[in-house]
């Protein structure tokens, strides 16, 4: 914690606090409170917030995509509307439904299992919300606006994305959006990766972290290698449409290939990014409800690792079809059955986990097992492209949908609401009603095989992607219409997965410390969790840290005795200051962004020379950026330091003990 | 380190509040060098293979290119480098007034490199018609030094900043660190130029 470090210095820091700033805001409720917070936990309740509202966004967009296609020749959309539907439902459920929400575990669990009272730079996190929330307002800003929300795909492929083809903003907003959306992923990556590596508690060694930590680091570096291409990719099409460069201006030498490489160095890593969090909830849970420890796990970490690794080297099995020489499709074919061994390996592992076991079906257990099986349906579709001649066949038809709709809801998004039933006792301390849980999970599961098992069959069939309609006479009218069907049954499961929650918010039955009966250090905490999580920092003495404690509680005590003693000595519980600047700065991206994207350049009669609406714009935003960042290095990062009373609350009327729902 | 550290050596290596040893700023600008390496990485890539593919009519490079010139700005640039490390030392020691000093120089320095860049720039565009939407190597050479130039910036800035921050009293041996993580901004910076020079420039003389 940068605030941390300076925690010896403290005293002689507060004594001399002639604040460079004008203002330090202190509100530990309302509205003001939120803008201004620093608490890893609150910001992980508003990624996921947002993760789920955006949810419903990209759901409704996926429902009117499935109402076009239930029927042959259907009028229900137009060939246009229907692009934009593709694209911001890909756009969304990528970059502002699964990430967000993977981060939203990263900010709340992540901290919690190491043993840190909060990320490394507590601002620098409330930065990378900001920023990402800037980011999908500039994406989704066309639904308000005449020129429409973007159409290209979410791969948004040169040379359609340039001027020529595309000549409304929504593009520009498109590749805005995504620019600002990378920044706030790759800002949170590095702040992720220097907590795991710094802030673990004493004997929290590498090999003892919990699973679900080791993938959030194997993620982070995936996200500050792999977004730099994307950004990369943007700046060019970016100054392709502003600037009338060439990066991909055929007639000039530019090359619309050099897209797909850049697109998609970042887009394959970017699957793992997907996938890895995922994998990181389904080893926390499996363990849980086998009552076992994780089967092989330094192979399960080692295999997150080859993965990510790996990630990097595959990326050109995208684009098997677009003519790279069998030298390099034969390669790249071989990489990417590789990956397929570490993947494998894990699958094992968590099967092994669950051998012999006592297995206790609640609802986080079912999402869990959906996901295994599911995750497995979609990595042998997965193994199936990885041959290049076959993917030649089934390139850009219904076969990928399935496929990767498979890996990404029956991977990813199975077990993101695995976690979210998990984890949900932890940060409200209530339970969700099991009926209720299994309703809706077998809602989403029927649900959800319904809609993408046919799409197998309409791929291999010939049924082409990203085609608004069909004739009748194609064969395809079967499998259109059920899929269409399972559409609603996956989007009643999702619905009455969310009612759960939001029932189980306000009324769900309280439960106490640990409900799991659970192994890992964030379950050793009270729940709601206090602001300053840990009462004393924990030191660990095995690798399933709070099992171990449950079995030592007498030798445990002592020694946080001894902790809380000599941590009262150098000045108590050290706690981050609350800063407004991090949610100004991403103000000042936001008008900057609308500047870049949306105003449209200075009309040269009315605006001789430089100056004209869209630089003013972006300037006056870049300034509002500008002069956050700097108040926010002069405010300093020092803190402020709180004692607790016996039962937990905080003395001297201090900052209270909150929970990121408690407002 | 205890609270009296004040009065004591520092050990500005090791930082016994983290579970490494290093300080969590050095780690944060690692990986984020780590990162900024990709993002060259792309636009250098970008760059070599557009080379290749030149369409008929692209000027040959070695007649926009002023060798010399660029020869020069680079060892400016190398030259800030030494200044930057002699800051860190400094402050590691406490000696304000020797980090000011060199400080002062690396931003000189600095600004030289960006003065050299702006000549090169407005002599490529006016004197030899290269324009960054004219031809593809005018897109590429503009968009990756102009990236390297606007990195180049931001470090003069963040330099400057931290020369005025050390008159606020606020700037002391305990803050080494903040110093430290901004030279190794710095010194990336340069090095990617080194990586730039090769192959932008001297590439073309082979």
């Amino acid at each position: 914690m940068e605030a941390v470090a300076k925690s010896d210095f403290l005293a002689k820091g507060e004594a001399q606090a002639k604040p460079l700033v004008l203002w330090r805001p202190a509100a530990k409720a309302g509205i003001l409170s939120w803008l201004t917070t620093v608490d890893h936990k609150r910001i992980g309740f508003l990624y996921g917030i947002s993760g789920l509202f955006f949810l419903i966004v990209g759901g409704i967009e996926a429902l009117l995509i499935r109402i076009q296609l239930a029927v042959p020749n259907n009028t229900f959309l137009t060939s246009a509307q229907y692009s934009e539907m593709f694209t911001m439902h890909g756009t969304t459920m990528i970059f502002l439904v699964v990430m967000p929400i993977g981060a939203a575990f990263f900010n709340f669990v992540m901290p919690l299992q190491i043993g840190a009272r909060d990320v490394a730079f507590p601002r620098l996190n409330a930065f990378s919300y900001w920023t990402f929330l800037v980011g999908a307002i500039i994406v989704n800003l066309g639904w308000f606006m005449p020129d429409g929300v973007p159409n290209a795909g979410w791969v948004g492929y040169a040379p359609l994305t340039t001027r020529t083809f595309s000549p409304s903003h929504a593009i520009d907003m498109w590749v805005m959006g995504l620019q600002l959306l990378g920044v706030a992923s790759i800002a949170a990556a590095l702040n992720f990766i220097v907590t795991i590596i710094n802030l673990r508690a004493p004997g929290m060694t590498m090999m003892r972290l919990p699973v679900f930590t080791w993938m959030t680091l194997f993620t982070s570096f995936l996200i500050i290698l792999s977004f730099p291409a994307i950004t990369i990719a943007l700046v060019e099409i970016m100054m392709d449409r502003l600037f009338g460069t060439n990066f991909f201006e055929v007639s000039n030498g530019g090359m619309p290939i050099l897209w797909q490489h850049l697109f998609w160095i970042f887009g394959h890593p970017e699957v793992y990014i997907l996938i890895l969090p995922a994998m990181g909830i389904i080893s926390e849970i499996l363990p849980t409800f086998s009552r076992k420890p994780l089967f092989g796990y330094p192979i399960v970490v080692f295999s997150g690792a080859s993965i990510g690794l790996l990630g990097f080297g595959v990326w050109s099995h995208h684009m098997f079809t677009s003519g790279l020489g069998t030298v390099a499709n034969a390669a790249f074919a071989l990489m990417t059955m590789a990956i397929a061994v570490p993947t494998g390996v894990k699958i094992f592992n968590w099967i092994g986990t669950l051998w012999g076991g006592h297995l206790s079906m609640r609802t986080p257990m079912m999402f869990a097992l959906g996901f295994l099986w599911m995750f497995m349906i979609g990595g042998f579709s997965g193994v199936m492209h990885a041959a290049a001649p076959a993917d030649s066949q089934q390139h850009g038809s219904y076969f990928v949908v399935a496929h990767f709709h498979y890996v990404l809801i029956g991977g990813s998004l199975f077990a993101l609401l695995a976690g979210i039933h998990y984890w949900f006792p932890l940060m409200f301390g209530r339970k969700v009603s099991e009926t209720w849980g299994k309703v809706s999970f077998w809602l989403v599961f029927v649900g959800f095989n319904a809609t993408f098992f046919p799409m197998h069959f309409l791929g291999l069939e010939g049924m082409p992607r990203r085609t608004f309609t069909y004739d009748g006479n194609m064969g395809w009218n079967l499998g259109n219409l059920i899929s269409s069907v399972g559409a609603f049954v996956l989007a009643i499961g999702i619905g009455v997965y969310l009612v759960t929650m939001v029932y189980t918010y306000y009324r769900g039955e309280r439960t106490g410390t640990d409900p799991w009966d659970a192994r890992t250090l964030e379950w050793s905490l009270p729940n709601p969790v206090p602001e300053y999580n840990f009462r004393v920092i924990p030191t660990i003495h095995a690798r399933d840290g709070w099992w171990y404690e449950k079995r030592h509680r007498e030798e445990v005590a002592r020694e946080a005795e001894d902790h809380a003693r000599s941590e009262e000595a150098h000045g108590g519980i050290h706690m981050p200051f609350q800063s407004v600047y991090p949610f100004l700065a991403g103000v000042g991206i936001l008008v900057g962004a609308i500047g870049t994207a949306v105003v449209d350049p200075a009309d040269h009669a009315l605006y001789p020379g430089f100056w004209g609406p869209k630089i003013a714009v972006t300037l006056a935003g870049g300034a509002i950026m500008f002069v956050s960042i700097v108040l926010w290095s002069l405010e300093g990062c020092e803190g402020t330091h709180i004692h607790l009373n016996e039962d937990g609350t905080v003395k001297d009327g201090g900052p209270h003990a909150g929970h990121p729902s408690a407002h | 380190m205890s609270s009296d550290a004040a009065t004591a050596t520092i050990d500005h290596h090791f930082d016994p509040t983290t579970s490494t040893g290093i300080p969590n700023k050095k780690i944060l600008m690692w990986a984020f060098l780590a990162s900024d390496c990709m993002f060259f990485g792309c636009l250098i890539s970008t760059h070599l293979i557009y080379r290749l593919h030149p369409p008929p009519g692209t000027p040959p490079a070695r007649q926009v290119f002023s060798i010399e010139l660029t020869s020069f700005s680079t060892f400016i640039l190398l030259m800030s480098s030494l200044m930057m490390a002699l800051a860190v030392n400094a402050i590691q020691k406490g000696n304000l007034k020797s980090m000011r000093w060199s400080l002062l120089t690396t931003i000189f320095f600095g600004c030289i490199f960006l003065g050299c860049q702006v000549y090169e720039f407005r002599n490529f565009v006016y004197e030899k018609h290269l324009t960054i939407t004219n031809s593809i190597l005018g897109t590429t050479f503009f968009t990756l030094t102009g990236t390297h130039g606007l990195h180049v910036l931001v470090g003069v800035i963040w330099l400057s900043g931290m020369l005025l921050y050390s008159f606020t009293g606020r700037l002391t041996e305990k803050e080494a660190i903040d110093v430290e993580s901004m030279g190794l901004y710095w010194h990336f910076v340069d090095i990617v130029w080194i990586v730039i020079f090769t192959a932008v420039y001297l590439l073309e003389y082979i």
